[in-house]
């Protein structure tokens, strides 16, 4: 199938091109010549970009298919413009077991949507005990391993995790969160959780851990990449590890860049989230840290929780907000917040977590995969459960009108979502 | 941020879930009327009809004797119909729902839900599930809010000492756990209490606490000079030896109010305590009993409040 993207707005966020042209796709790549093509889509007016990677999406499978299928979610990772996504580990079982891993793999393989990225677990049952097998899982298609949102408490099994993983040149991804001190924990520990008498979360529980975690790096050598940095302290450590060369990279989640503990409001269970939402301050430096590059990408950390599970008290209520759809405008969002050019937004969700992955996707150049969007930056949707194809209709931004709706989404070539 | 769910559409009270976020003249309101209800607990019949016919459900997930004993006085006072419900024991127990539950008991057609619960904030998810002539009376929830006590407490402050303009007030002990000192502090400090203290060891005041109006003391004696009103808290003792306390008899050392620290404050100070009491922790048996102490007419006037509150509610439908 020879596919031309024609006149549209072509933006390459790995080079920083951006101009209006053509662009041909064929046998699952994209090319550098013209070629007759079997289909024509009309991209006038609109932007055509790599697909997006988001690091981080959990899809439900396998054990809550009650929350959501791989099905329902690799329809709203097209829908929302996502061609690549690498799911966490914390799974019913978690993704422990090569049988898992290559049973995820083949179902999405053959959903033909968003191509799956399984992370696995560092540790059997992500219990932070036993080191999982992670050559085995590697072969299975494990891409990085991960505790999702278990962090290791006994810090001998983190060392020596981080040690092994490192002998094989694994990355591995973690939250950084002191899990004593977060205990009971269920909103940032200030003002907002003093008032609405709700048990905190103070921010060094997340500097304590990453200090721990820098210092394990120097001792190991092992690529370490944070997942959901929550703090402004935790964005200047990064940037200082940084300078020191050592091999760190980070994520934030995306919204994190536009909520604070604020917007908790009268007990919004839709702001029950991992880490908690912080102060305005937090908000702002990971929004600065994203923008100059010290946090290198943004993600949806898409987790859909039925209805029931926020119908609860703020406690009691099951953490997570659905993402996948929602990462494009949010980002686009905050880009035009900051005054960026369109490239270097979406390089924060397409060429730089492409890096982080270490995929050749997430550019538009000749011989890359042609995972691409042709995308309406200003066509403007309301946040409704009946706008979203996730089966999680949770959102902190539920009513919101936001900008970016995708036309269509090719992967490898083809297309698999057209509106 | 949501319109303030606790009013209704004429800036009215339609629920009572906390103080926060109420504007004084709905606070004066409520202790106005509480007055004449005060007289009535003093009749030899200690009835008025105001919410005849009307069904008031005390609704516990929690178990608390003391405070839905309170409540249900208070709606006997007003002849209204009470039904008392510890789900503590129920329906959550059986695996149903707390929306669930909601909706069974609005289906036997209550007009004035008293909720006591665990989780702070469940009163405001209650609130948004029944139907619009239902009203929700928060009996405390979680560490949040406790408003009837915050109530009755201002109540018991402006009685004997008639205006909140001068006052200092101090409230010791353990504040990060308490819905009462919540409460008061927010009472307090819209109706313009000039000087609100908090006195107690880090380990039990909630971060940035002063963010709500006060004043943080560590150091018992210099947070009780020249006191109006000192208000004791209740000290749990599951939070006795461990890592927020090493001990009740080094807490009553340091944070328990004797007669000499209480001799620090003005001459005519009040005493109070939400109760239970802890004697020996957090207050000494000749404080408690002695002449500054109003913790019994605190008790009696937590009738009068909440009955003030149950028919200002029922009549703003």
């Amino acid at each position: 199938m020879k596919i031309l993207l024609k006149g549209g707005r072509i933006v390459d966020p790995a080079s920083g091109r951006d101009e209006v042209g053509d662009l041909f796709v064929a046998d699952g790549k994209i090319l550098g010549a013209k070629e007759k093509p079997d289909r024509t889509i009309d991209a006038k007016g609109l932007v055509v970009a790599p697909g997006l990677i988001d690091l981080s999406a959990r899809l439900r499978e396998p054990g809550d298919e009650y929350k959501a299928t791989l099905a329902s979610e690799l329809d709203a990772a097209v829908a929302g413009g996502v061609t690549s996504l690498a799911c966490p580990p914390d799974t019913h079982p978690p993704l422990d077991e090569p049988g898992l891993v290559d049973m995820l793999r083949r179902r999405a393989k053959a959903l033909a949507r968003a191509r799956v990225y399984p992370v696995g677990a560092l540790t059997v049952k992500l219990a932070g005990e036993r080191l999982a097998e992670m050559s085995v899982l590697a072969d299975a298609g494990c891409v990085a391993f991960s505790q999702a949102n278990l962090p290791i408490a006994d810090t001998q099994v983190l060392w020596r995790a981080l040690q092994y993983a490192a002998t094989f040149g694994y990355p591995v991804w973690l939250r950084a969160e002191d899990k004593w001190l977060s205990r009971e924990g269920v909103a940032h520990d200030g003002e907002m959780a003093t008032r609405l008498g709700l048990a905190g979360i103070p921010g060094f529980t997340e500097t304590i851990a990453l200090g721990t975690v820098l210092q394990l790096v120097r001792a190991t050598g092992a690529r370490v990449h944070f997942c959901r940095l929550s703090t402004a302290a935790a964005v200047e450590m990064i940037r200082a590890a940084k300078k020191e060369k050592l091999p760190v990279s980070c994520d934030v989640g995306i919204h994190y860049v536009h909520l604070s503990e604020l917007d908790l409001g009268y007990y919004n269970t839709q702001c029950r989230l991992d880490p908690p939402l912080r102060t305005q301050r937090d908000r702002d430096a990971l929004a600065a840290g994203l923008a100059d590059g010290t946090v290198d990408c943004a993600v949806s950390d898409h987790a859909p929780v039925d209805e029931d599970r926020k119908q609860l008290p703020f406690a009691e209520a099951e953490v997570g907000a659905t993402g996948l759809e929602l990462l494009l405008p949010l980002a686009l969002k905050w880009g035009e917040a900051r005054k960026l050019p369109l490239a270097k937004t979406l390089a924060r969700v397409t060429s730089d977590p492409a890096r982080v992955l270490g995929v050749h996707s997430g550019r538009i150049e000749p011989g890359a995969p042609a995972d691409l969007i042709v995308f309406d930056p200003k066509a403007p949707f309301q946040v409704t459960p009946e706008s979203l194809k996730s089966q999680g209709k949770n959102s902190p931004f539920l009513g919101y009108e936001l900008a970016g709706r995708v036309r269509a989404t090719l992967v490898d070539g083809l297309v698999v979502y057209e509106q | 941020m949501a319109a303030n769910p606790q009013l209704n559409a004429h800036g009215e009270l339609q629920h009572l879930l906390s103080i926060e976020g109420l504007p004084r003249e709905i606070l004066t309101q409520i202790l106005d009327t509480a007055e004449p209800f005060a007289g009535v607990t003093e009749r030899e019949v200690k009835k008025v009809p105001l919410l005849r016919g009307k069904s008031v459900f005390n609704v516990f997930f929690e178990n608390s004797t003391r405070t839905r004993t309170t409540f249900e006085i208070a709606a006997k006072r007003l002849s209204a119909d009470v039904i008392n419900l510890n789900v503590a024991v129920s329906s959550t127990s059986k695996g149903e729902s707390l929306i669930d539950t909601v909706y069974n008991l609005s289906a036997m057609h209550a007009d004035i839900f008293v909720i006591r619960h665990g989780s702070s904030g469940a009163p405001y998810l209650i609130a948004r599930h029944v139907k619009p002539h239902e009203h929700v009376i928060n009996a405390g929830d979680g560490r949040h809010a406790h408003p009837t006590q915050g109530l009755l407490d201002l109540y018991t402050i402006r009685h004997y000492k008639k205006d909140f303009a001068r006052l200092t007030v101090a409230i010791v002990g353990d504040v990060l756990h308490s819905r009462v000192a919540r409460s008061l502090i927010h009472g307090l400090t819209t109706l313009g209490a000039p000087e609100v203290r908090v006195i107690g060891p880090q380990t039990l005041l909630p971060a940035g606490v002063e963010a709500l109006g006060v004043r943080v003391f560590h150091d018992m004696r210099a947070g009780l000079k020249d006191c109006d009103v000192i208000v004791m808290l209740r000290v749990q003792n599951e939070r006795m030896n461990g890592a927020l306390l090493p001990s009740a008899q080094e807490f009553f050392k340091s944070y328990g109010l004797t007669a000499e620290k209480l001799a620090l404050a003005r001459p005519d100070a009040i005493v109070m305590h939400p109760g239970p009491m802890n004697r020996g922790v957090e207050i000494d048996s000749s404080v408690a009993d002695g002449p500054h102490s109003v913790i019994l007419p605190q008790v009696t006037y937590g009738i009068a409040v909440r009955m003030a509150v149950m028919s200002i509610v029922a009549g703003n439908n």
